[in-house]
């Protein structure tokens, strides 16, 4: 059973456009993603496609103007907004993107320290710091004395202290060099090993594919295939989607082929397949309506014409 | 600051040597047809004012220079010893106000921003924009009217009871005689720290780490103290430093509603009777005064952010 | 964001607009009410003296008996033209210490700063009342007295204004293309610093007047024999303690009120001018 299941999740924010002329973004639109204890799945898509929102919907910190729709379950029990609440920080946790979601004011040892649900914070904070290399007179650091590569072991400090079950690390890599990335990486894998469960928000297929189990391909506010990290290999054979496969056949190591066209914003999504204005394959038939997610090859596809 | 001082001193000087108002008209006052044109080119060459402008401030500067502002022409003592006595006046009755205001504007910033949009912050946003254009001294003479005229809590007016001598005032007496002009002092002073603290709470409850600490489960109270307050004050307090010179401006009407004895009404009253020493010496000492509060607003950024304290080290 | 209710078609601009109309038109109402009343209920009337408000003297009388109504618009008035001056003339030495210093080098830069600081040092009311002192008192200091006491904020706003549309790269292009300084600063600068101007124009008009009723309250500002409501206010004093109260809260309402007008006017000037209508 999975430890955490999105089905048909969509997120649109109200926004006022010309006085008092009212008008909703749907920014994600029909979203499924399940989650499996001991496993990694990485959300793979551009900048802009809606990931970091996802991480924001399932732990209930959207901003006031958006509406969520949808079923997200949790432990096999539906995730209210009550329930949320009751669980952020303890059963769910969330490693941000950058230094800026650390309090400014405050010593990063303390910040750490308050995520810390039961036992001896202080001994809890000067495990993980020793473990993740942080030397002791980090925590008595601010965040503007870290260095990016601190900044980003004691944001993911503060999501280890909490001792949850599921980590959502919202593009946890940018601005890294190579060997930070790896190791940063192989903390994932660590953690996903004692049983738990990873989501990794990124933008970087590469990286993504060296740890993760699973992808889910996220292309202008939806998922677009759900497939094993296999699959992504040789000219992408097994790969199902046109998306992901233009994806991955973009890479430099493969035919650095890039995809033409670009994203549509999400004001102004197509009426059919979200995809179909810049795919080789699209038909008349594409057109008509967003395809369903269906069953392919042991993963998940949104597209007619997959096989 | 040492340039600006002496720049405003020579300033000063000049605007006051060029007053219509005769100082030594100013000084002996009613008596002036008893005094003989002899006797007044006597009293010019004393102060030689018979001497170029120039030769005149070089005079006066460097006697300020040492400590000497001269004597007061209204009070007949040394200027010094004026402002000491009536700024300690003042004094108690702006730090009573400043912090009172400081404290309620804070609190009520962050009720607003708490509330951000609804009949509560609607409230405080309008008595704070309404506060703001509200002359000072028609707030003191409402106070006055409620209080002290209508419910009688308080006297109408004095720094101390009339009457009674200096050494028979007690304190209660002086604290009774502080309560209004203080009060008045903070109504007005409220809009502001009551605006911006608003403004910056907004800020910071829609910052990115005020959304990781509800990410991590924080809600309500603990996150506002953990994470809001300490983010909050410290614009408030740099901005309640920065302040003084409103405050001391207030002050000024304050005292004149109130008859209050303190440093804002012997400017006034230097002003309209034409004691110079006086005017000069309130003028350089004000200066002082709210460089002393940027100074503090200053150091207090020094002192509480980690940003700018510790920055060094980097 | 958005909190006006739903039943008025207006949007946020078009709300702006027709609150500064509405905020004008009764600041001309002062103004001709001012120039048009009877000189003649003023006059000293010994047999209607000190009566509290009614329907006939709306805000009661004074202790010579004149009507307090007809003071208060005439003291509004002589208020809102002593703030026009000011104003104008603290705005245009703004306009021009700002502009100056944002684009006749650093020489004048840091000079002009200096200024801005020193005016910025020594209290307002305290340099004021130098001021008036120097001048002694009157019309004329009062009113120079307040166009050099407030300009030094907004220099400083239309300083880093020019500054940045100096830097803005549409500028640096005309300066590579040849165009002279007048040309540049006629085309690119002066219609960008218009609105700031205006906004900060009406931003000070409270500023001004408040602080001429006040100088004006102590004694150091118009003389006694003009309406003015410092005036008005100062001399109630001596009256409050027996309870004519109406003296000095209604002036100081209604110059509480026109102040507040044109806050209203400079804030929805600036919501108008602004691109950003989404503030509250």
């Amino acid at each position: 059973m999975s430890i955490l299941e999105v089905n048909h999740l969509s997120v649109s924010f109200k926004q006022y456009t010309a006085g008092l002329k009212q008008s909703h973004h749907k920014v994600i639109s029909d979203l499924n993603v399940n989650l499996e204890a001991g496993e990694i799945l990485a959300v793979v898509g551009a900048s802009g496609s809606g990931k970091s929102l996802l991480a924001h919907a399932i732990l209930g910190i959207l901003p006031a103007n958006a509406s969520v729709s949808g079923v997200m379950t949790y432990e096999g029990e539906e995730l209210t907004p009550a329930r949320q609440k009751a669980l952020r920080g303890k059963e769910i946790a969330l490693v941000p993107q950058s230094v800026n979601y650390l309090d400014p004011l405050m010593k990063v040892g303390k910040q750490v320290r308050t995520s810390v649900q039961t036992g001896d914070a202080v001994q809890a904070q000067r495990r993980v710091f020793e473990r993740f290399r942080l030397g002791r007179e980090v925590e008595r650091m601010y965040p503007f004395q870290l260095s990016g590569g601190m900044a980003r072991r004691t944001l993911l400090s503060t999501a280890m202290v909490s001792g949850a079950k599921v980590i959502i690390a919202d593009e946890p890599t940018p601005g890294l060099d190579p060997v930070v990335i790896k190791e940063a990486l192989s903390h994932f894998r660590e953690f996903a090993n004692q049983g738990c469960a990873v989501m990794l928000i990124t933008h970087d297929i590469e990286s993504a594919l060296q740890i993760a189990d699973k992808i889910a391909v996220f292309y202008a506010g939806t998922t677009v295939e759900i497939a094993k990290a296999e699959d992504f290999a040789g000219q992408g054979e097994a790969i199902r989607h046109p998306y992901s496969k233009a994806l991955w056949r973009a890479l430099p190591q493969n035919d650095f082929v890039p995809i033409t066209g670009s994203q549509p914003h999400p004001s102004a999504l197509p009426p059919g397949c979200l995809f179909a204005p810049r795919c080789a394959m699209a038909t008349p038939e594409c057109l008509q309506a967003q395809p369903e997610m269906r069953p392919l090859r042991d993963g998940m596809v949104r597209c007619i014409h997959a096989t | 600051m040492v340039t600006l001082l002496v720049a405003i001193c020579f300033i000063s000087f000049l605007l006051v040597k060029n007053s219509p108002i005769d100082p030594i008209q100013a000084y002996i006052g009613a008596d002036m047809l008893k005094v003989s044109p002899e006797q007044r080119a006597k009293i010019t060459e004393y102060w030689g004012l018979d001497q170029p402008v120039m030769m005149q401030f070089y005079h006066w500067g460097s006697a300020v220079l040492s400590g000497d502002m001269g004597t007061s022409m209204i009070y007949r003592r040394p200027v010094m010893e004026v402002i000491g006595e009536r700024f300690t006046n003042s004094l108690a009755l702006m730090l009573s106000a400043w912090v009172l205001s400081g404290v309620i504007g804070f609190v009520m910033g962050i009720i607003a921003a708490m509330k951000k949009g609804s009949w509560i912050d609607r409230l405080i946003k309008w008595y704070c924009f309404t506060l703001a254009s509200t002359p000072t001294f028609w707030m003191g003479l409402l106070v006055l009217i409620v209080f002290a005229v209508w419910l009688g809590w308080f006297p109408v007016g004095m720094g101390v009871p009339a009457g009674v001598l200096a050494e028979d005032v007690t304190l209660l007496d002086r604290i009774q005689h502080l309560i209004l002009p203080a009060l008045t002092l903070s109504i007005v002073g409220i809009a502001n720290v009551a605006l911006h603290t608003r403004e910056k709470l907004i800020d910071v409850l829609a910052s990115d780490y005020v959304l990781f600490a509800r990410a991590r489960g924080k809600q309500g109270m603990v996150l506002f103290w953990r994470h809001g307050l300490r983010n909050v004050a410290l614009p408030a307090i740099t901005l309640q430093f920065a302040g003084f010179s409103e405050l001391f401006g207030g002050a000024v009407l304050a005292e004149q509603v109130f008859s209050y004895p303190g440093l804002g009404q012997a400017t006034v009253e230097a002003g309209l009777r034409g004691d110079v020493p006086l005017l000069l010496g309130i003028v350089i000492f004000t200066t002082i005064f709210v460089f002393v509060g940027n100074l503090l607003a200053d150091i207090s950024y020094r002192v509480l952010d980690p940003r700018t304290r510790e920055g060094r080290k980097v | 964001m958005n909190t006006m209710p739903k039943k008025f078609p207006l949007n946020h601009k078009q709300w702006a607009l027709a609150k500064i109309i509405l905020a004008a038109l009764l600041l001309a109402l002062v103004i001709i009410g001012g120039l048009f009343l009877d000189e003649g209920r003023i006059v000293t009337n010994l047999t209607d003296r000190n009566s509290p408000p009614s329907l006939e003297h709306l805000f009661g009388t004074d202790w010579l008996g004149r009507d307090m109504f007809t003071r208060t618009i005439m003291g509004l008035t002589l208020s809102i033209g002593v703030g026009l001056i000011g104003a104008l003339g603290s705005a245009s030495i703004a306009m021009f210490l700002g502009m100056a210093a944002a684009t006749m080098g650093k020489r004048a830069d840091r000079l002009i700063s200096w200024c801005i600081d020193l005016f910025l040092s020594v209290p307002h009311l305290v340099t004021l009342i130098l001021i008036a002192f120097t001048l002694g008192g009157g019309f004329k200091g009062i009113v120079i007295g307040l166009t050099l006491t407030h300009w030094p904020s907004l220099a400083r706003v239309i300083r880093a204004e020019v500054m940045q549309i100096r830097s803005a790269d549409y500028v640096q292009v005309s300066r590579r293309m040849g165009k002279s300084r007048w040309w540049i600063a006629l085309h690119h600068i002066v219609p960008h610093v218009i609105p700031q101007f205006l906004v900060g124009f009406m931003l000070l008009f409270p500023h001004v007047i408040l602080h001429e009723a006040a100088v004006t309250f102590i004694g150091l500002g118009l003389s006694p024999h003009e309406p003015a409501i410092g005036i008005i206010l100062s001399e109630s004093m001596k009256y409050l303690s027996s309870g004519m109260w109406w003296l000095a809260f209604f002036p100081g309402l209604c110059l509480l009120i026109i102040v507040r007008m044109f806050d209203q006017i400079g804030e929805n000037i600036r919501l108008l001018t602004s691109s950003d209508s989404n503030r509250d």
